[in-house]
C-alpha cells in the first residue's frame, strides 16, 4: 500500500501508522479539508469525497460540542459489520490536523487504531516544521490548490 | 468482574489482570501494577487473538482455550472467554502457570 504526501514531513509518521495499526485507508488533512497526505486511496475522487465528508463531520461535531458547552470531541468511531471509521483531531504548531482512518475489523480494531493514533500524533507533532506559517488557501485558488494536491497524491 | 480479577491477581507472581473485549481490543476491567501499559496490552492481545483464531480455523483444530507466551522478563497468559472477552494476565517468569490458568478459566466462565 502506497502512502503519498503533499507535506513531506507527514510521510514517515503516516507510513508507520499504516503498518502498525493495519489500517486500510488514511487521510491526513486540515479542518478545512486540505489534504496533507493519504494512504490506500486509489482514486482522486475518493480522496476529495472523504476529505469533504471528514471535514464536515469535524465541523458539525465541533459545533454540537459547542452547543452542549463541552470541549470538542476527542475522537469519533463508527463501527460497521466489516469496517470501522476513526476520526480525530490534534493540534500541531501550524494548526490542527485531522486524521481519518478506515480499518477492516478482520485485521485491526479500535483499540489498535487508538493505540497507534497516539503515536502518530506524537510523531507528527515532532516532525512538523517549527516556526513556519501554514499557507492559506484562498477561495479563488482552491481549485488549483486541490488539483495540485491530487496530482501530488496520485503521482500525475 | 473485578472480583474475578481479584482472584487472578492474588496468585503470587501475577503483576496484573484484565478483561478485554476481543472484538475491539478495549479494556473492560483491569487490575494492573504500575508500569504495565494496559491499553497497549489489550489492543495487541486482541489483535493477536484474532490472528490466532484464524490460524486455528485454517489448521482445522478448533478454537484456542489458553495461550501462554513466555518472555525473558515475564509471561503473558490469555484465556478467550465464550462471551467474546479475553481474560489476560501479566506475570513474573516463575509464576505458577497451572494456578493462574485455573483462575483465568474461572474468570472466563464468570464473565459469560
Amino acid at each position: 500500500m502506497t502512502a503519498r504526501a503533499v507535506e513531506s514531513w507527514t510521510l514517515q509518521p503516516l507510513t508507520d501508522f499504516v503498518r502498525e495499526a493495519s489500517v486500510r485507508l488514511v487521510l491526513l488533512m486540515t479542518p478545512a479539508g486540505q489534504v496533507l497526505a493519504q494512504s490506500g486511496f486509489s482514486r482522486a475522487v475518493d480522496v476529495m469525497s472523504a476529505a469533504a465528508l471528514g471535514a464536515a463531520i469535524v465541523a458539525s461535531t465541533g459545533e454540537l460540542a459547542k452547543q452542549l458547552r463541552q470541549a470538542p470531541f476527542a475522537a469519533l468511531n463508527h463501527q460497521g459489520h466489516r469496517h470501522g471509521i476513526f476520526l480525530s483531531t490534534f493540534p500541531i504548531e501550524r494548526g490542527t490536523v485531522v486524521v481519518l482512518a478506515v480499518y477492516d475489523l478482520d485485521v485491526s480494531s479500535l483499540g489498535l487504531v487508538q493505540l497507534f493514533y497516539e503515536q502518530l500524533a506524537t510523531d507528527l507533532k515532532a516532525a512538523s516544521p517549527k516556526g513556519s506559517v501554514p499557507k492559506q488557501v484562498l477561495a479563488a485558488d482552491f481549485e488549483r490548490e486541490l488539483s495540485e494536491s491530487l496530482n501530488t497524491l496520485f503521482g500525475r | 468482574m473485578t472480583g474475578a480479577l481479584d482472584l487472578i491477581t492474588r496468585v503470587r507472581g501475577v503483576r496484573g489482570a484484565m478483561l478485554v473485549s476481543a472484538e475491539d481490543g478495549l479494556v473492560i476491567a483491569e487490575q494492573l501494577m504500575e508500569g504495565i501499559k494496559g491499553t497497549a496490552v489489550a489492543a495487541l492481545a486482541a489483535n493477536l487473538a484474532g490472528r490466532l483464531r484464524r490460524a486455528m480455523e485454517a489448521a482445522g483444530i478448533g478454537a484456542s482455550v489458553f495461550w501462554h507466551l513466555q518472555a525473558d522478563q515475564g509471561t503473558l497468559l490469555v484465556v478467550p472467554a465464550a462471551s467474546g472477552m479475553l481474560v489476560v494476565a501479566v506475570a513474573e517468569p516463575d509464576v505458577n502457570i497451572g494456578l493462574v490458568r485455573l483462575e483465568l478459566l474461572r474468570a472466563g466462565e464468570a464473565a459469560v
